[in-house]
């Protein structure tokens, strides 16, 4: 069957299952958007191509699958960069395809011409520029296959416009040899003697805690960290990456660690004498300063990429594995810690001592913007999907939202990207239309990819925005006002300019306003209300609210910071 | 001159021990060797020198030998990160102790009647040839250690003109000893 290179393209898409692309067409990619008419796939036309990544990363997150996106070079390409490097630090599973301009102008600096593939080099996993037609299909599936194995992460496929214009015999690999991929080899053994010396540390604990990371969510691990978990009886932190791994109203389950983590959560790792990493990579926001991190735990690093041992804590004992292939290991060897009753005894009391708090809202105050999370937990439905911008908001949502499952936490995590939560709580909602999906904003973070609420809209999607609106860039502030002595620097955005409601309606959303408690309740109600429209709602935040626990950045997990209602008592 | 370098085989070997050869077997595709440099910048490691060319199984793939400052990160990083290129197919990691290195130099000197002798001494010392020659300059060439290659540079240096250039070492493991994957 002879094709065109679009042809074999979308046809290639079609082969590895792909139902939704998110995109925006252009010159160059032009030939791949005629054969989309004809196609099964879904597309979904974005109003700027960083919401076309984030979606797909939103889609990507809540379902485990690849999100696939689809631009034009140039500036289009240079649109995706953002999210590409997102993905990249999050190791979400993405294929990016950009149009090129004909391999012939390449090198001229042709009219959107630009070396995207030079570009993303250090922020996928690996890229292409495919150089015929005939070669679209290999290109295709071993983007997938790169994408979705070992380490998961983007993978970008660049496609001069020639080549899409081309003909090709149709042809699609059927087997792995035929990726050409000679130097990709997803899959270790399990190294036995490593998993023998891990249950030897796992049978000498005392203080043992699971650190859990977002690898554990990517290798699809939380039934055997539950198994696991409660057979050995020990605690379990789950970071912002892995919030929903295990689910929150667990006893075992101590919370976030980090920066902003629970006090019980980053006590316990300080004083473990065991730290068990499931795919977490020891991150500077979950350590702070190193040298004094866990300083007295010994530790097992379990991590599909090997690059993870030893780059930032040494690993006693590393296990080059997916997160569940080492659990039933452990489990299979009956690894079983010491008697943890002392260790829980003191827990309890650390949980006693330095719950999460926050201020009593008052009747006709501004509202306090964790009450307004637990306001919209309290009627949301279960396996609700949360969505996040970056900021205090993100924190209180992670703080305060009780995730129970995977695929219901979907957020920014490694880049801190503002402007991730509206497109990324869109995607989420098209990979599971049947789940309710809210997206924690903060006003600043609505500001950079708001427009996608068109996109929203005219696709029939209904998410809903809950913009914490403290008219501040928050997390700066709370910076300034903590670490430079109040001085505050370009920070300040207006709680009333831009108007949300009105800006809402004009993108055929529902806008709504809550200044004070009242509002607050009956603009829940109503928002769980509509079902066919994207609603947004403006909650009238305290600007003076900081998050809390905290650690300075580069200061000892010891010296954690809570909130001022509990300071005076005793640690 | 201090005292005579090995010619050809010998085995004084100046590298510093901080240095570390990885020798990389590379698909040979456009934009392999901007995945490595690129790679080495933007996590820091230090590439000391750098040879690349066609290996044995004809264009497939190419052999990339980099003598790497494992000072700058652990070693045990750099073929971690250096592994994870999806075009590396394999990577061995050469100790200097266990290593055979070779390296050419090239070098041409300009000479008047005046040094001339001195300039055949040193060119006979190292064990260098002389590949070209005229009227007023002379082109040597030497196959050797690096080391006997940092000798010759350094006793060309008393010369006013020379133009050098070095192509960086390669390396096999000496017999009897294996390199690590
Ligand atoms: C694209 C981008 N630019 C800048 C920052 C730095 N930054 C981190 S949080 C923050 C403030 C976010 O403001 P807002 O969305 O209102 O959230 P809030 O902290 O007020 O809840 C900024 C500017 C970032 N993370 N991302
Ligand atoms: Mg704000």
């Amino acid at each position: 069957m002879q094709l065109t290179g679009a042809q074999a393209l979308i046809k290639s898409l079609e082969q590895q299952g792909v139902e939704v692309v998110f995109g925006l067409p252009g010159g160059a990619i032009l030939p791949v958007y005629d054969p989309l008419i004809d196609s099964s796939i879904r597309h979904i036309l974005v109003r700027h191509e960083q919401g076309a990544g984030h979606m797909a990363e939103g889609y990507a997150l809540a379902t485990g699958r690849p999100g696939v996106a689809m631009v034009t070079s140039g500036p289009g390409a240079t649109n995706i960069v953002t999210p590409i490097a997102n993905a990249h630090m999050d190791s979400t599973p993405l294929v990016v395809i950009t149009g090129q301009v004909a391999s012939g102008s390449i090198g001229t600096d042709a009219f959107q011409e630009c070396d995207i593939t030079g570009i993303t080099m250090g922020i996928t996993k690996h890229n292409f520029l495919v150089k015929s037609a005939q070669e679209i299909p290999r290109a295709v599936a071993a983007a997938f296959h790169l994408a979705t194995t070992g380490r998961p992460g983007p993978v970008l496929i660049d496609v001069p416009k020639d080549v899409t214009q081309s003909m090709m015999d149709w042809w699609y690999p059927s087997t792995i040899e035929e990726y050409d991929l000679p130097g990709y080899r997803p899959d270790v053994p399990l190294d036995e003697d490593a998993i023998a010396r891990a249950v030897a540390l796992i049978d000498a604990a005392e203080r043992p805690v699971l650190y859990v990371g977002g690898g554990t969510l990517k290798s699809r691990a939380s039934a055997e960290l539950l198994a696991f978990a409660e057979r050995t009886k020990m605690p379990v932190v789950t970071t912002l990456m892995a919030r929903g791994a295990f689910p929150d109203s667990h006893e075992q389950h101590l919370g976030m660690p980090g920066m902003h983590g629970m006090y019980t959560a980053v006590t316990a790792i300080q004083r473990s004498d065991l730290l068990i990493s499931l795919g977490a990579r020891f991150d500077d926001r979950v350590t702070g300063k190193i040298p004094a991190f866990a300083a007295g735990a010994k530790v097992i690093h379990v991590d599909i990429d090997k690059a993870e041992f030893n780059k930032v804590r040494h690993a006693d004992v590393a296990v080059q594995s997916n997160v569940a292939a080492a659990l039933l290991a452990f489990d299979a060897a009956s690894a079983t810690p010491r008697n943890l009753d002392a260790w829980w005894r003191q827990i309890r009391d650390w949980q006693e001592r330095y719950p999460l708090v926050y201020e009593e809202p008052s009747i006709d105050g501004l509202l306090r913007p964790q009450h307004v999370i637990q306001a919209i937990a309290a009627k949301a439905e279960p396996g609700t999907i949360i969505a996040s911008g970056v900021g205090q908001h993100q924190m209180w949502a992670s703080q305060f939202w009780k995730f129970e499952e995977p695929g219901t936490w979907i957020n920014s995590g490694g880049a801190g990207t503002m402007g991730f939560g509206v497109p990324s709580a869109i995607g989420a909602k098209v990979g599971r239309p049947e789940r309710t999906v809210w997206c924690i904003d903060g006003d600043g973070c609505f500001q950079m990819t708001a427009q996608e609420l068109v996109t929203a809209r005219a696709e029939g999607i209904p998410i809903k925005v809950a913009i914490l609106n403290n008219a501040y860039l928050g997390m700066v502030r709370q910076w300034q006002e903590m670490f430079y002595e109040e001085r505050y620097s370009e920070v300040y955005l207006s709680a009333d300019l831009p108007d949300y409601v009105k800006w809402a309606e004009a993108m055929g959303c529902v806008g709504l306003r809550a200044t004070n408690l009242k509002e607050m309740h009956d603009v829940i109600e109503e928002a769980n209300k509509i079902n066919d429209v994207p609603v947004v709602i403006d909650f009238r935040t305290d600007s003076s609210e900081k998050v809390f626990p905290m650690v300075a950045a580069g200061a000892s997990n010891d010296d954690i910071m809570v909130h001022p209602l509990q300071r005076g008592a005793s640690k | 001159m201090s005292a005579t370098p090995e010619p050809f085989l010998g085995v004084i070997d100046h590298t510093p021990v901080r240095h570390h050869i990885l020798s990389v077997l590379v698909e040979n595709k456009a934009g392999v060797l901007a995945r490595i440099a690129g790679l080495f910048a933007r996590r820091g490691f230090n590439i000391y020198s750098l040879a690349v060319a066609p290996a044995e199984s004809g264009a497939r793939f190419s052999r990339v030998t980099i003598v790497v400052d494992a000072e700058s990160a652990p070693l045990e990083q750099i073929v971690g990160q250096l592994d994870k290129l999806v075009n590396v197919v394999a990577i061995s990691d050469i100790s200097p102790k266990d290593a055979l290195e070779r390296e050419l130099l090239l070098a041409t000197i300009k000479t008047d009647v005046d040094n001339r002798t001195s300039l055949l001494d040193i060119i006979a010392n190292a064990g260098a040839a002389i590949v070209d020659v005229d009227a007023k300059s002379v082109t040597v060439m030497l196959a050797g250690t690096p080391g006997g290659c940092d000798e010759l540079e350094r006793a060309l240096e008393s010369f006013a003109e020379v133009e050098l250039h070095r192509t960086g070492r390669v390396a096999l493991p000496r017999l009897g000893k294996t390199a690590s994957a």
